[in-house]
């Protein structure tokens, strides 16, 4: 091989190498910054699931088609798909028609014998079930319904009218026509309630079901009704058959309870103004009211012991609207949302729970005569005296939540009072959902404060011991056991706080607390004792080795306070301490209580403190403390005044970390409460944290409803708050070792 | 002032040297070390007391103004109350004393008496006694049995009676057990193994199928090809499925044999099937030897079998499995991200205020509660991630879900993520203490940055690594909260890993240690029978996580010592 040849393969080889060591490079900084991306992805993400719960409501524009009737409706409906609308006109005649188009599916009158339809109710958007009162005195009840099924694979809507209580009239006034009506219709019976020439009538009807045939009867009684000081322009009765709202156009209410036959409430809904509109958001608790002064206000009955009914109407929440005469109100059929729109056309979009408004806009559509929902909530119908009538469609999927409902009390329906409640779900479809995040940041930082009560005095007292005067022999023994409990599962923890620390401290209770109270004086007994001790004994005894003497001080000081815990009980308590608390101090007590939590989470972040102070402590020069021994100080006078100043924003560091890991740890707190989301700093309760409570909740969301979304906004909380906590306690032990390296 | 007058001091003079407080931070010390200890015995004494075959109390236990009842039982635990608690009970009892001895003992026979345990006065319990042929049958229902052996019998003949020598009762007794025992296990291996297989393949069989019919470009004549291989490959295991069915059959009958009839504690005789028998023995009779090999046979079938009765008896074996398969396949995602991160953080990103914002960042990420990863995982991996996979890659599994769900693969990803800090910050360590000279030396000498990284940094850096990959592993096996949401389910019916291809499912849901002392000890119904269980299995994580975490410290040390030299 001559040399040339021997120069090319080397530059070859030269080459190739290059290229290999570009190809690390580019593939090591590829890898690297991917792996950078991916932590930042875990932030975005939350983001971006949280985000659409803060978003407002937005509206579509959609189909555009004219009404079938030339007559405005008294009532607009859709069914669950949105498909198929329903109308029914002044005339007694209902059509059903496609919602797209306006395609006619089904029309029918319904039989009116030659009376006029004088009144109109509403059940409820849910039952579908309405009212007619007609000028001869008689109410007909119908209810339009909805059949689905899939010929061909293909969803076919068919849309009917039906009667449930036949398509005979039921007599209701003898006084001439019905000029104002509610109905309510439950399982058990059908409750009418009229204005007919001035006068209140109520009847009802009790459904008597047969019990071999299952054929149900309905058996007429009249209710009894208190005699009004009012003219009744409009009335309601609540689903529970228990309430009558009668309103009057300027304002005035009276709160009618049917159980009782008083009047349980009155007054007036509005400073100024006149009614509007009344109705009920779903459910029927609360009741809306629209004024022709530009407010809506929610009311519901709540309880009142100062009133000799024992209720009153209370004004909850005020929504304000443009001001103008016949402003219509719709409520949703799923959550308790509902919208407001004006004669004008000015629609506005509002959530009761969370006093949020959702969207506000003009529609464009000339003076509007019925608007109605869908119950999903997806699309809204509107209809114009013109007799055209409008499609949009609505997006508004979260709107439970604001800064108010998470943070604040709100006033919750059947609530005496504003609250903070945490309470996601229920059996029952027209349930409000309480989402206050209030109770659980209560909890867990009650459950922090505990642990962090327990473990910081362990744990930093430990550390200065352990740093600072002990045996170095005896430090290498200690500082790993110590590190080592940090590596134990937080699983196994809170299986023993709950399954064997919570039943102990329940039975040893005068036992846990004297130990609380007698060990510091037991040691401190035992430390004066032994330096009393003769001088040739002590020496057995080198120094730092403090906490092995004290091993059996603190072994015979618990065991002495296990034993002695029942004669205390009994001298002290009568025997059950448990019971004392209870009935004596009026404690409420529970087995997994915060004292539990506090002694396990402690126990768990005893660790994480003690490592980082040790080290703090520990790593502060040695020719400081040096110098102020050589200046006479004795041992501990310059831990206090030369070491400790140095360490402590190193100690500062570690109780932040430590209260990181307290606040966010869910085992523990799983396992060793009860998990109840309640505000109470009794140490003897339990409490529910945020990282508990979306273990607890999550596995049964659905994926991307409004619950699910806050369960993300939780662990963003947890996920922030301990982000913050890490970064501040990272900043301060960073600085601090630079200033270790300058002194 | 020297030692030797120190002991003439007066007490301000103490408390102004601040001993007292040094006392106080020494009694720290001793407090949190003794609980660490204490803890762990705790632990060990009551997880590996659950598997020694107590002695069986035969007794008399009658409360004044109550008829005497007969007691057969386990001891379990004793205490002292005091007398009120009792009285507020509603025990009747005479109140001469002010504490009252009780003990809680194990009763068993669920289906005679309702309960396992209960709690007895001691003074209570006449005569007790230790009965040399007092058995305790486990089932594999309904708990333990207590009781004495009266006949054993085969299709209702009785084959040998305690009127015989008690000794050639318990030989056939014992004789007829293992032969049921026998089949059972021939029957577990048709019904999991091979019936198992089958469905399994009748599933894929069904999928492509439905594949078939997803699919509207298929040429005709290929389609119907296809029908047809799918009738036949079904046709064939229809064959074989109902042969298998033949033969589970012909085992049941076998396994239904034999009986014995056992005398309850209270005089009633019971007749009881020989297949519902898991293991019978004479606590009574035994002596220590036999004892210890009773023990150490059953903390073997602790390790190795699986779960019975909801949990709550049995082996813990698909949960060992589950743990294990979780973390490997974490390890294997978890160290080639966490050492390139780290590597480029150290070796090869520009030094400066980007980096040192990353690294505490990264740090901080490793103080994240767990849960946030477990809400990310679900989310991110599963809802999203999951679905997308499913919708391009298992359509015709639709509606129901392979990758969309919680399983082994987003369980481990999720934990790759929570422990990739750790990782990340122990590689770093170790890089940073490799001396600068090495790698100058190694540069001065003509290699390439890559050359120097791959043969002397990396090298030098695997015992980090190592280090950091151990404390990975620790505390991912210990994690449960992010896994509750990501996979972990209480009773998985197979493991990951069985005999059909592709052999490794990594879509299915596995079973943990850590959710298991969850769900026993918290979910399960019988709380107090399966609580020596949780014990166990609660001692088994923290010994498997304590010899992690010791390696780990073992190998940081290695570290230390074998850079010590290379510092000069």
């Amino acid at each position: 091989m001559s040399q040339s040849e021997v120069r090319a393969t080397a530059s070859a080889y030269r080459q190739w190498r290059k290229v290999k060591d570009g190809m690390a490079t580019a593939a090591i900084t590829a890898g690297g910054i991917s792996v950078l991306f991916a932590i930042l992805l875990i932030f975005f993400y939350l983001l971006f699931e949280i985000m659409p719960l803060f978003e407002s409501a937005s509206l579509e524009d959609g189909n555009e088609f004219s009404a079938n009737s030339q007559a405005p409706s008294l009532y607009l409906a859709m069914e669950e798909q949105a498909e198929v609308g329903f109308s029914l006109d002044g005339s007694g005649r209902a059509d059903f028609f496609q919602t797209n188009d306006g395609k006619l599916l089904l029309s029918k009158a319904i039989p009116l014998n030659g009376a006029e339809i004088s009144s109109f109710a509403l059940d409820s958007e849910v039952s579908r079930i309405f009212a007619l009162g007609l000028s001869n005195g008689r109410v007909v009840i119908a209810k339009h319904d909805y059949r689905t099924s899939f010929p061909n694979d293909k969803r076919l809507i068919s849309p009917e009218l039906r009667f449930p209580y036949g398509e005979q009239s039921l007599l209701l006034s003898e006084e001439g026509p019905i000029d104002q009506l509610a109905i309510s219709d439950s399982d058990d019976e059908l409750l009418l309630v009229a204005v007919s020439n001035g006068k209140l009538i109520g009847r009802r009807w009790v459904k008597e079901e047969d019990f071999l045939s299952e054929e149900v009867t309905l058996v007429e009684e009249s209710v009894d009704l208190p005699v009004l000081d009012m003219s009744a322009d409009r009335v309601l009765v609540g689903p529970d058959q228990q309430w009558l709202y009668v309103m009057s156009n300027d304002g005035g209410y009276r709160l009618i309870d049917l159980r009782r036959v008083n009047v349980a409430d009155r007054g007036y809904l509005f400073d100024s103004g006149k009614l509007n509109e009344a109705r009920f958001l779903l459910g029927g608790i609360s009741l809306l009211t629209a004024s022709d002064h530009g407010e809506v206000g929610q009311w519901f009955v709540v309880r009142d012991s100062e009133r000799e009914s024992g209720y009153r109407l209370q004004a909850v929440r005020k929504f304000e609207v443009p001001k103008g005469s016949g402003a219509t109100l719709v409520t949703e059929h799923r959550r308790k949302g509902f919208v407001s729109v004006s004669k004008e056309g000015h629609l506005d979009l509002f959530y009761t729970t969370s006093h949020r408004r959702l969207l506000n806009a003009d529609l464009d559509v000339g003076r509007i005569s019925a608007i109605a929902i869908s119950p999903r909530a997806d699309m809204l119908l509107i209809e114009n005296e013109s007799g055209t009538r409008y499609s949009y469609k609505l997006h508004n999927e979260h709107p439970e939540l604001s800064w108010s409902a998470l943070w604040s009390k709100v006033w919750y329906e059947s609530y005496p009072e504003p609250d903070y409640v945490w309470q996601s779900s229920a059996s029952t479809n027209d349930f409000e959902p309480k989402y206050s995040f209030a109770p659980l940041a209560f909890g867990t930082l009650k459950a922090a404060f505990y642990a962090m009560l327990i473990a910081a005095p362990l744990a930093i007292c430990g550390a200065i011991y352990t740093a600072y005067f002990m045996a170095p022999a005896l430090r290498r023994k200690v500082k790993p056991l110590i590190e080592l409990m940090e590596a134990l599962p937080t699983v196994i923890l809170g299986f023993l706080a709950g399954l064997w620390l919570a039943p102990f401290i329940e039975k040893n209770m005068p036992a846990v607390f004297s130990m609380f109270l007698i060990l510091p004086f037991g040691i401190l007994l035992f430390a004066w004792c032994w330096s009393k001790v003769p001088i040739s004994l002590r020496r057995l005894v080198p120094d730092g080795w403090h906490p092995v003497l004290l091993v059996p001080v603190v072994l015979g000081i618990v065991s002495a306070c296990v034993l002695l815990g029942a004669p205390m009980e009994r001298a002290f308590f009568g025997g059950d301490m448990r019971a004392w608390l209870t009935s004596d101090m009026g404690v409420s007590f529970d087995q997994r209580n915060a004292l539990v939590v506090g002694i396990a989470m402690g126990f768990a972040v005893i660790p994480t403190i003690f490592s980082i102070a040790e080290d703090a402590i520990f790593s502060v020069p040695k020719h400081l403390s040096y110098g102020s021994l050589a200046l006479g100080a004795t041992p501990w006078q310059s831990l206090v005044g030369v070491v400790m100043p140095t360490a402590s924003p190193g100690i500062f560091s570690a109780l932040m970390i430590g209260m990181g890991r307290a606040v966010g740890e869910t085992m523990i707190v799983l396992m060793a409460t009860g998990n109840t989301p309640i505000m109470d700093a009794n140490i003897f309760e339990g409490m529910r944290t945020l990282a508990a409570n979306i273990a607890v909740e999550i596995g049964e969301t659905e994926v991307a409803s409004s619950h699910y979304r806050i369960l993300f906004l939780a662990a963003f909380v947890l996920f922030m708050f301990t982000f913050f906590v890490n970064t501040i306690a990272e900043t301060v032990r960073q600085r601090l070792r630079l200033r270790y390296g300058n002194l | 002032m020297s030692l030797h007058d120190a002991n003439k001091q007066g007490l301000v003079e103490w408390c102004k040297r601040g001993e007292p407080m040094i006392w106080m931070n020494a009694a720290a010390v001793t407090v949190s070390t003794l609980a660490v200890i204490g803890l762990l015995l705790l632990l060990a004494v009551r997880g590996f007391g659950h598997f020694w075959p107590a002695s069986v109390m035969q007794a008399q236990y009658s409360l004044p103004g109550d008829s005497s009842v007969p007691i057969l039982a386990e001891r379990v635990e004793a205490e002292s109350v005091p007398i009120e608690q009792l009285l507020s009970a509603g025990f009747k009892i005479n109140a001469d004393e002010a504490f009252v001895r009780r003990e809680l003992v194990k009763v068993g026979n669920r289906d005679v008496g309702g309960a396992d345990f209960q709690w007895v006065i001691t003074r209570h319990l006449e005569n007790p006694e230790y009965p040399v042929d007092a058995v305790v049958v486990e089932r594999r229902e309904w708990g333990n049995f207590y009781g004495f052996l009266r006949e054993v019998k085969e299709q209702g003949q009785v084959v040998a009676s305690g009127s015989d020598d008690a000794g050639s009762v318990w030989a056939a007794f014992e004789e007829r057990i293992a032969r049921a025992s026998e089949i059972h296990e021939k029957i577990t291996k048709i019904e999991k193994k091979e019936i198992g297989s089958i469905n399994y393949q009748f599933e894929k069989l069904r999928l492509r199928e439905r594949g078939l019919a997803l699919d509207p470009e298929l040429e005709l004549s290929r389609r119907q090809a296809i029908e047809t291989e799918i009738a036949l490959s079904r046709a064939e295991l229809d064959i074989h499925y109902k042969a298998l069915q033949g033969q589970l059959a012909d085992l049941y009958t076998q396994w239904n044999r034999d009986s014995f009839t056992i005398e309850t504690s209270g005089g009633e005789i019971r007749e009881q099937r020989m297949a519902t028998v898991v293991k019978a023995y004479r606590p009574n009779a035994m002596h220590l030897g036999q004892k210890i090999v009773f023990y150490v046979q059953k903390f073997g079938e602790f390790l190795t079998e699986e779960p019975r009765e909801a949990n709550t008896e049995g082996g813990i074996f698909p949960a060992i499995f589950g743990t294990v398969i979780m973390v490997l396949i974490m390890s294997v995602l978890v160290t080639p991200f966490g050492v390139v991160a780290a590597v480029y953080l150290r070796e090869y990103a520009k030094q400066g205020l980007m980096t040192r914002i990353v690294r505490i960042a990264v740090n901080n990420l490793a103080g994240v509660p767990s849960i946030v990863y477990g809400v990310f995982g679900l989310g991110f991996f599963i809802y999203f991630l999951g679905a997308e996979m499913d919708k391009a890659l298992f359509a015709e599994a639709l509606p129901a879900p392979t990758f969309g769900t919680p399983g082994l693969l987003w369980a481990s990803v999720t934990l790759a993520l929570l422990t990739l800090p750790v990782v990340i910050v122990a590689t770093e360590e170790g890089l940073a203490r490799i001396p600068r000279n090495l790698r100058e030396g190694s540069l001065a000498l003509g290699a390439t940055k890559a050359e120097t990284l791959w043969r002397v940094v990396l090298p030098m850096a695997s015992p980090a690594m190592m280090t950091g990959l151990i404390l990975a592993v620790a505390r991912a096996a210990g994690e449960v909260a992010p896994l509750m949401l990501v996979g972990v389910v209480k009773l998985a019916p197979s493991l990951p890993v069985d005999g059909n291809f592709p052999y490794f499912h990594l879509d299915q849901k596995f079973m943990h240690l850590g959710f298991h002392i969850y769900d026993v000890g918290f979910q399960s119904p019988n709380v107090e029978a399966a609580r020596p269980l949780v014990y166990a299995t609660a001692l088994l994580l923290v010994v498997i996580i304590a010899l992690l975490n010791l390696s780990a410290v073992a190998l940081r040390n290695h570290l230390r010592e074998k850079y010590k030299s290379l510092e000069m």
